[in-house]
């Protein structure tokens, strides 16, 4: 199961901060979320994209994660040489997180 | 019936539709026209054009705006408060007055907001940077701006002024929006509730089309309808800082549960602590309920005693970038754009460059090659090479180079496309808030 199918996203920067937030489609699924997709699995799925643990935030009211990602200093909007400056793709990098898999404990 | 205000977002960014914002202020029946235009280097590139011309220095699309929606305003009755002043709100003024006695306006009060810019402070108090090795003195000369963000309390001084137009330029972006609703009800500057309540208003509609549908549209996931022509968000505020958010009736895109909770989070860190000049916003129990058809209800921010300090965004000149790009497609096209990074890889080493970064386009250049899944041989792929240097002439060896690839590179490459440019790169500080003093200038038309 990809996250693709269960949440919607939008991304946001500011300098070499990424914010990525996910909703549940539908609130009955928050909880499933809230346990699948946690800073550690979001923080290995990155990479070397970031050069930090990712920070998450719990907001059940509106069934939403929010995920702040530090880039490398080289990777700031004003800065970075690569193509997609700002990071506003990344969102759509994590839909394809498959949460259906048991983790290895 | 408890008095509301209705507020409307003409633009989400510099270089925004402007059609929109006719639409509000010609059919929306709004008291106040927001424009909201300037981003982190928005404003050191406009530092920049006012040194080479002292009489520029504002967005570079104010007049196109001015002229679009003044007599829509003029007959509506509908302030216009906007950062398009950006690096010289003062010629930003007088610009509008002479649009404003162009279009046969008389009576405007056009207001100017200054007091962000804190060049000299910067320079004589020395601050030390945020996430940052470098320093005032180390980057010396190369610094091109410095500027406070400024809060709802400078535009209210030229909201009490009796001002149609305010234009300013770097003000907090929630704040162009708080600012006419303590003015219209009266609230205190120490009411953090309504503050809080106010700027999740404010962020909601300062990226204007991002809450109506727009960056939102995932075909067969999250459908909008008419997105060309799409319509930018109005909020109908009541004076307990509750607000419904909708558009005008017949415009494009849509207002959901969905567009208005992306929109709460894009750009937050920490939805328990907004920082801005003039509350520490939280945003943690907001509610979105819908009110109607295109009409979603927010009420539920509060917020704490505002910050001490303002945050200030320091420019400086940083580098040059060169960038260039050659297509290869059909059989083996991989292969070749390989082979061509290879010789770009070999001949780049004999030169300084400070970084290089190559990608392949339509292969793995945006999430790099951990997360992008080639399943197949892609039919065809555009190298791209980009590198850091010191000097614009240092730059333009990369296209120089890539160039080079059509009669000395791999068979088949084409469509070679180049650049250089200056980097402007953007450092912040924190200044303390009484350093800082904000002051009003007044035009008629």
């Amino acid at each position: 199961m990809l996250l693709r199918d269960k949440v919607h996203t939008r991304t946001g920067d500011k300098g070499r901060i990424v914010t990525i937030s996910l909703f549940a489609y539908r609130d009955e699924d928050f909880a499933l979320l809230e346990e699948k997709v946690t800073a550690e699995k979001v923080t290995t799925y990155f990479g070397d994209l970031i050069d930090r643990p990712v920070d998450r935030y719990v907001l059940p009211r509106i069934s939403a994660l929010n995920f702040v990602l530090h880039r490398p200093a080289s990777q700031g909007v004003t800065r970075s040489l690569a193509l997609d400056t700002h990071g506003k793709c990344l969102g759509y990098a994590l839909l394809n997180m498959d949460i259906s898999s048991h983790d290895p404990v | 019936m408890t008095r509301t205000v209705r507020i409307g977002s003409g633009a989400g960014y510099s270089g925004d539709r402007i059609d929109p914002a006719v639409e509000l202020a010609s059919k929306g029946s709004i008291s106040y026209l927001i424009f909201e235009c300037l981003a982190e280097r928005t404003i050191a590139l406009a530092q920049q054009r006012k040194r080479h011309d002292p009489s520029n220095g504002y967005d570079p699309l104010l007049s196109d705006r001015m002229e679009a929606v003044l007599p829509f305003c003029r007959k509506n009755n509908i302030k216009i408060i906007s950062n398009m002043g950006a690096a010289n709100p003062i010629a930003a003024a007088a610009r509008t007055k002479q649009i404003a006695q162009q279009l046969g306006i008389q009576g405007l009060r056009i207001a100017a907001v200054t007091g962000d810019d804190v060049l000299d402070l910067v320079r004589n108090a020395s601050p030390s940077f945020e996430d940052s090795t470098d320093s005032v003195e180390s980057l010396g000369e190369r610094i091109v701006s410095a500027n406070a963000y400024l809060g709802a309390d400078s535009i209210l001084d030229a909201l009490t002024q009796g001002a149609d137009v305010i234009l300013t330029g770097r003000v907090a972006d929630p704040s162009l929006f708080l600012a006419p609703l303590i003015y219209e009800f009266g609230w205190s500057l120490d009411n953090w509730q309504l503050l809080g309540q106010g700027t999740v208003i404010g962020h909601l509609l300062e990226c204007a089309g991002q809450v109506t549908g727009g960056y939102f549209a995932d075909p067969g996931y999250k459908d909008v309808p008419n997105l060309a022509r799409l319509g930018f968000p109005l909020a109908e505020v009541s004076e307990d800082g509750s607000a419904i958010l909708t558009k005008v009736e017949g415009s494009g895109g849509l207002i959901t549960r969905a567009t208005c909770k992306e929109q709460l989070l894009y750009e937050i860190q920490n939805p328990a602590a907004y920082l801005t000049p003039d509350v520490i916003a939280d945003f943690s129990g907001v509610e979105i309920n819908d009110a109607g058809y295109d009409r979603i209800r927010i009420s539920g921010a509060t917020g704490r005693p505002r910050p001490s300090t303002l945050k200030v965004s320091v420019g400086y000149q940083d580098s040059y970038i060169g960038e260039a790009q050659i297509s290869y497609a059909g059989p083996g096209a991989l292969a070749r754009a390989t082979l061509a990074k290879e010789i770009l890889t070999e001949r780049l080493s004999h030169y300084p460059l400070q970084e290089l970064r190559f990608d392949f386009i339509g292969v793995s250049s945006i999430h790099g090659d951990a997360l992008s899944h080639a399943s197949c041989e892609p039919y065809e792929v555009r190298l791209r090479v980009a590198a850091r240097v010191e000097s614009l002439k240092q730059a333009s060896l990369i296209p120089q180079e890539v160039e080079a690839l059509y009669t000395n590179g791999p068979a088949g490459g084409g469509g070679v496309s180049a650049s250089t440019k200056e980097v402007i790169a953007m450092l912040s500080t924190l200044i303390p808030r009484e350093q800082i003093s904000h002051k009003i200038h007044l035009e008629v038309s």
